[in-house]
């Protein structure tokens, strides 16, 4: 019942920036359908009145000062770059 | 001028791989050890043997070495050495060091150069442990197998042609095989614990929080955890001391009320403690029979030492692999789109617009898993599936982690087998990724819950394959789980490989 369609994985690969073949999508279709199946289980348990755990309890957040600081191996950071030009990171033009 | 002559000092061999990370930080600290001797012991022995088992996917030869003369020269200036002088230690791929390439064991990192030290990382040298290298991993940690790895598989150094385990089987397997006293892993649903048991080692899961992140590539954030592999309970407490620290880069990090080190008392015994045997993880599906009788056989040793033991329940626990598949797949879908194949990592350069550079780069870079499981989180967390998928599975995560706590209310700690199965062969789970998913059915639920968790070694089976116990204890009782692992190890005592020569 949770089978999903050749079609709406295609969708969920590009949501996901994915580029997969035909066969990819196909075998994703069939493994992702029977993962999907074997978690129908979750729905036997009713969770309306529990509360979702996002993170474990203690752990609060620490809000601090946002100051920026130097980091020491900048140029090393802009090396990793496969475009770049200067200290800059080159980048496909994004509007139209 | 000392007029009279120092003692020669006995020398420990550095060819032997049975040496402690305790008794080498020792030895090296009073000078009855050098640690260019020992490092170069290890590095012999993974020129030798790793060859065959591929734990490594890179030995810094050079820089280890060097690393080790300057521990050796700060001893002979007079310098203060640090609590791992000279100790070989190995780590998962999957965490930074400055100028070295890590991978992830993934080809979209395969020429990424760290451009910082791992928090982690940093805290090791400070304390003079020499970085030898950096071991195989699934891909982005997402296995159970070390199979996923884009370059090549592990072998179990007990069992050619088996699994090591994973996703930290590069780490368990080189500490099992004598290649290093002490490694790091990571563990989001049972990556270090897990391949321990399968390796015949020490993991450890610490606290979520307890060790900082900051320098591990993302997987599952909410989940993942660093911890030590090691060979003794002794070395995993040393390791835990060095590396537990709050650290203002990240912010889930947290200072954990600590008495003294977490080698301290761990000597105390199991007298008076409460441990409790879930139902639950006696029958999990597939379990192996020889490893439920040498796990229950373990627990009656401690039973015998005077701890308490009774029959525990966590009702959850069935629901825990569907949760975690969920849950750590949409952390990842969103942790891994940072690449982009822009600011670093492999890139498609040819192709047309942005848009298509995007999906190609990750097309190409990404393995087989790794996409199931961005495509998996993206649909967790899409439009229309969000509420019945991703927020269902975080309500299930409160009840998994109700469990626990209900179950500590009368226990100190839980005990069980870390993986129903020794090692499996390797290739026998590949085709069926909801096989594999299967393998991390008793150590996911302590990663949802976030508390700590220990593989020790049981026994062997009749096949001479590793058997693991797991201890899993409340959130920072590290010291608890460590006493308990002590006893076990001074009970019965470990099985060791790699301590010939």
């Amino acid at each position: 019942m949770s089978s999903i369609s050749p079609e709406e994985v295609a969708k969920i690969a590009k949501l996901a920036r994915l580029k997969l073949s035909q066969d990819e999508i196909a075998l994703y279709q069939r493994q992702m359908s029977r993962i999907l199946d074997s978690m129908a289980k979750l729905r036997q348990l009713d969770t309306q009145a529990v509360p979702p755990t996002a993170s474990v309890p203690w752990i609060e957040p620490s809000p601090r000062e946002d100051e920026p600081a130097a980091f020491s191996n900048a140029s090393a950071l802009v090396a990793l770059a496969p475009e770049r030009e200067g200290p800059y990171f080159k980048v496909r033009k994004v509007i139209e | 001028m000392s007029k009279t002559l120092p003692p020669k000092p006995r020398r420990l061999k550095g060819g032997d791989g049975a040496l402690s990370a305790a008794a080498i930080a020792s030895g090296v600290r009073s000078g009855e050890a050098s640690a260019e001797e020992i490092v170069r012991g290890r590095l012999d022995a993974i020129r030798k043997d790793d060859p065959t088992i591929k734990a490594f996917l890179a030995v810094f030869e050079d820089g280890a070495l060097e690393a080790a003369r300057a521990v050796d020269r700060k001893r002979r200036e007079g310098g203060k050495l640090g609590r791992l002088a000279g100790v070989p230690v190995a780590l998962k791929d999957n965490l930074l060091v400055t100028g070295t390439i890590s991978t992830c064991g993934s080809r979209i990192l395969e020429n990424y150069r760290s451009p910082y030290d791992a928090t982690v990382v940093g805290l090791l040298k400070s304390e003079d442990a020499v970085i030898i290298g950096k071991t195989n991993l699934d891909e982005f940690a997402m296995g159970s197998s070390t199979e996923n790895s884009s370059f090549f598989p592990t072998q179990n150094p007990w069992a050619p042609g088996h699994v090591p385990g994973g996703s930290s089987g590069g780490s368990a397997a080189a500490v099992a095989a004598g290649f290093a006293p002490v490694s790091l892993g990571s563990d989001t649903g049972g990556s270090i614990r897990q391949p321990a048991a399968l390796c015949g080692i020490v993991g450890l899961k610490p606290t979520y929080g307890l060790v900082s992140r900051y320098g591990l590539v993302a997987f599952a954030s909410s989940l993942d955890q660093i911890g030590p592999f090691s060979r003794t309970v002794e070395d995993s407490a040393l390791l835990l001391d060095v590396i537990a620290a709050k650290d203002p880069r990240d912010s889930t990090s947290k200072a954990a009320p600590r008495n003294g080190g977490y080698a301290e008392g761990i000597e105390t015994g199991v007298k008076g403690l409460r441990i409790g045997l879930p139902r639950q993880y006696f029958e999990a599906q597939g379990s192996d029979p020889e490893v439920v009788s040498s796990v229950r056989e373990s627990i009656r040793a401690l039973e015998a030492a005077g701890a308490v033991v009774a029959e525990a329940s966590l009702p959850h626990t069935d629901y825990a692999v569907s949760t975690y598949y969920l849950i750590a797949p949409a952390e990842a879908s969103s942790n891994l789109a940072r690449f982009d194949g822009v600011r670093y990592g492999l890139s498609e350069k040819n192709a047309p617009d942005l848009g298509a550079l995007y999906e190609e780069s990750r097309g190409v870079g990404f393995g087989a898993e790794v996409k199931r499981r961005i495509m998996l989180g993206t649909y967790a967390l899409s439009a229309g599936y969000h509420d019945a998928y991703y927020e269902k599975a975080n309500r299930v995560r409160t009840l998994i982690r109700r469990d626990f706590e209900e179950a500590f209310k009368s226990f100190d700690l839980l005990a069980a087998p870390t993986s129903p199965v020794p090692a499996f062969k390797m290739g026998e789970r590949m085709k069926d990724p909801l096989s594999m998913y299967l393998a991390d059915i008793l150590t996911i639920p302590a990663n949802l819950a976030g508390i700590p968790g220990i593989s020790v070694p049981s026994g062997l089976t009749s096949k001479g394959l590793p058997v693991g116990l797991q201890l899993l204890a409340p959130a920072f009782a590290e010291k608890t789980l460590l006493r308990a692992a002590f006893a076990l190890e001074s009970m019965r005592p470990f099985p060791r490989l790699g301590s010939r020569d």
